[in-house]
């Protein structure tokens, strides 16, 4: 049950860190489901804050 | 579990973190094992988050679990947005750990393995881990505000407008300090070379496939992407083996610097988000791979530490970099034990997922220490060479001569003997044509790390593919960095220009966007040209002062945490912002002084400038010397410059504690109200 809790938090931090939640809530905020116009949407409106966010060194 | 069980269990991990720095720090003339360091850091970071943490979030931050988040009141699902603790820990871990805590500690293993590990336990407990958790708390009580706005909110104007300059300052030096790691690691590598250059088509591979097969499918286009890289890499075995392409593939240091400028240049100007946003996937998949991997690598192996503890060069000799132990020791490990850089991940998009106050103890403390431990791990891997070999890779041509037996030579002099054979072996046995003078760092983390995996995985029959793995992974990941602080660097200055004419300031004005991106490449494509061309590998000059610059950045924060503290009336543990303020004034500020007018022409800019000066009378090319001098000043220039600024935010914000201690000023914080969350019963 421990394993199967551990597994499904790193995958959402994976999900997270890829910015597959991000999509998901994009999807579900604007009512879309998934196809390479709303991906495409996704990244537009993503593109400004993806850009600013710093990387470290 | 009873009190007195868990009593004994924090004194067995206490007792052993005792141990295992008394094993680290006293055994002299035989190796260890690595596995003492990794049981004093992990007991080190145990005790520091069961007993320093807990401490700072009830008694210094008090921190409120009924306090609504701003990522609970502005909910909007898409900047601001409740998230899992575990979640934010991993997505924070990944956005502050770079190739600084990888680099960091492979050049201070000069000294040996002792003073790194000491300071990256000690500085990450009492300094990195404090600084990151206090500063994203007072962001996430300000609606997720930057460090900036912060400065400029609790400290002054002035706060605000040297926090920029600094930001700017340490993005600048940072990325060209950057570019010379991969400069460094590929020139003269045509299978280095061919898998970077294949990384290109394969992202864009990868990013038709995210937009048109898979929509939104990262994490499964990432794994089709490492496989293909893993691809590039065998394949690269070919191709520097074979003598038509080999040629086509081998790049001069001058050649490689030109072709990552103009790289840095068009990830910038150019809308190439169909190559940047895969690439970026990528690098990230990569790099928490690589950083498991090496982990698992180290506990499977356990290796033995060849370094000794303490080396010769303590007495600031060394060819790596030169300068003493105290300060330059604490400078070059930087991100690993304490970084100002963290702090804007901390006040950027971090506390706009935290979804109750006592969790950023997880991901503020926590996340740090876990980057602390990855510095720990490339310790280790730059220890477990002979140190002869380490010297060797590491090493300038301007200090161990261009020929192999001079280098060996002078090598095996200094006490750590080395063979060209075994050197000329090395190099074959991981594809190279050689690995002398390979400066930066970053080819001797490769070498390490490539012998612990093909220890625990494949023999020697694949050092070689290990080897430029490593590389890939290290190059990737910094080109990655480099395009991504570019573009920060373009809006940042764009921001500021808009403020004296409108058009400049829009992020869509595309004559805006190409003089910004211009000004800012140019800016480090500077440096980076410096460093090529620097007969001492660069690093020497330019690792310093990036060090200078991130700790100058982290003087900064604790400035503004030391205000908060002070305004929130917690002034009698004020000493846990302020201890590692005076620790990091007193390590930045002797060594600019160092940099800056230390006789020693190896140490000091101007020093060595008068050096050049000197020989320009019989030198056979004086317009070098005059370009080399012109570097020494400027890079002085630039060391007094930040120092300056940052004592002017020092003295500010000693005199608003002295306003706020002696009651002539209100002891105000410009925090968002306080709103009652709706969750309070509920776990996230």
């Amino acid at each position: 049950m421990r394993l199967r809790a551990f597994f499904q938090t790193l995958r959402a931090v994976l999900d997270e860190i890829f910015d597959e939640s991000a999509y998901s809530r994009f999807l579900a905020r604007r009512g879309m489901t998934s196809s390479a116009t709303a991906y495409a949407e996704f990244l537009r409106e993503t593109e400004q804050g993806r850009a600013r966010r710093p990387r470290c060194c | 579990m009873s009190k007195i069980v868990r009593f004994l269990i924090w004194i067995a991990v206490a007792a052993g973190g005792a141990l295992s720095i008394a094993v680290i720090a006293l055994r002299r003339g035989e190796s260890i094992n690595a596995m003492w360091l990794v049981v004093a850091a992990g007991c080190c970071y145990s005790l520091g988050y069961r007993f320093y943490s807990k401490f700072l979030a009830t008694k210094v931050l008090v921190l409120d679990p009924l306090r609504a988040t701003p990522a609970e009141r502005l909910e909007n699902g898409r900047d601001f947005v409740r998230t899992n603790k575990w979640v934010v820990f991993g997505h924070h871990f990944a956005a502050i750990a770079g190739p600084g805590p990888l680099v960091g500690p492979v050049l201070a293993a000069q000294f040996g393995y002792l003073p790194g590990t000491l300071w990256i336990l000690a500085g990450a407990v009492f300094g990195g881990c404090v600084q990151d958790f206090v500063i994203l708390l007072f962001s996430v009580r300000r609606d997720g505000k930057s460090l900036t706005e912060m400065a400029r909110e609790e400290i002054g104007k002035v706060g605000g407008f040297i926090a920029y300059v600094s930001i700017l300052g340490i993005i600048v030096i940072l990325l060209g300090v950057a570019a010379l790691i991969v400069v460094n690691a590929l020139k003269g590598s045509p299978w280095g070379a061919f898998t970077i250059a294949m990384t290109i088509p394969i992202a864009l591979l990868m990013g038709l496939y995210l937009r048109r097969i898979r929509p939104g499918k990262v994490f499964e286009t990432s794994i089709l992407g490492f496989a293909l890289v893993m691809l590039a890499i065998v394949g690269g075995q070919s191709v520097s083996q074979s003598p038509t392409w080999a040629h086509w593939f081998t790049f001069t240091a001058p050649t490689l610097a030109i072709v990552i400028i103009i790289y840095g240049f068009a990830a910038s100007a150019l809308p190439v988000w169909l190559l940047l946003a895969p690439r970026d996937y990528l690098s990230t998949f990569v790099k928490l791979g690589v950083i498991s991997l090496l982990a698992a690598g180290i506990v499977l192996v356990h290796p033995q530490l060849h370094m000794p503890a303490l080396t010769r060069f303590i007495d600031g000799t060394g060819p790596v970099f030169a300068g003493n132990i105290f300060p330059f020791a604490f400078l070059t490990i930087a991100c690993g034990a304490i970084s100002g850089f963290h702090s804007l991940i901390s006040s950027g998009t971090t506390p706009k997922l935290i979804a109750r106050e006592t969790e950023t103890r997880l991901v503020g403390y926590g996340a740090m220490m876990a980057e602390s431990l990855v510095a720990i791990m490339a310790m280790i891997a730059a220890c477990t060479m002979q140190p002869g070999v380490y010297f060797a890779i590491n090493s300038p041509a301007g200090i161990v001569g261009v020929a192999p037996e001079t280098a060996v030579s002078t090598i095996s002099n200094w006490g750590f003997p080395v063979l060209a054979s075994d050197m000329a072996a090395l190099a074959h046995s991981v594809g190279e044509q050689t690995l002398y003078n390979r400066t930066g760092g970053a080819p001797a983390f490769a070498v390490g790390m490539a012998q612990i995996f093909s220890r625990s995985l494949g023999g020697d029959a694949v050092l070689a593919i290990w080897y430029h793995f490593a590389i890939m992974f290290e190059a990737l990941f910094i080109l990655t960095v480099l395009d991504a602080g570019t573009r920060v660097g373009r809006f940042m200055v764009q921001d500021a220009l808009g403020h004296w004419w409108k058009p400049l300031g829009r992020t869509s004005w595309y004559p805006s966007i190409l003089s910004t991106s211009a000004l800012i490449v140019a800016a480090w494509g500077y440096f980076l040209w410096q460093g090529v061309k620097d007969p001492l590998g660069g690093i020497n000059s330019l690792w310093p002062l990036f060090g200078i610059a991130n700790q100058l950045l982290a003087i900064v924060a604790l400035c503004v945490a030391t205000t908060i503290l002070l305004k929130m009336g917690r002034s009698r543990y004020a000493v846990v912002t302020l201890a590692p303020l005076w620790a990091l004034v007193g390590v930045t500020f002797t060594a600019s002084w160092h940099k800056i007018f230390d006789p020693n022409p190896r140490i000091g800019f101007l020093a060595h400038a008068r050096q050049l000066a000197s020989q320009m009378a019989t030198a056979p090319k004086p317009g070098d010397l005059v370009r080399f001098m012109l570097n020494d000043r400027l890079d002085a220039a630039v060391a007094a410059f930040l120092v300056c600024l940052v004592s002017l935010i020092l003295l500010e914000s000693i005199l608003e504690w002295v306003r706020v201690l002696s009651g002539r000023k209100a002891a105000r914080v410009k925090e968002a109200q306080f709103v009652a969350t709706r969750f309070a019963a509920e776990e996230v």
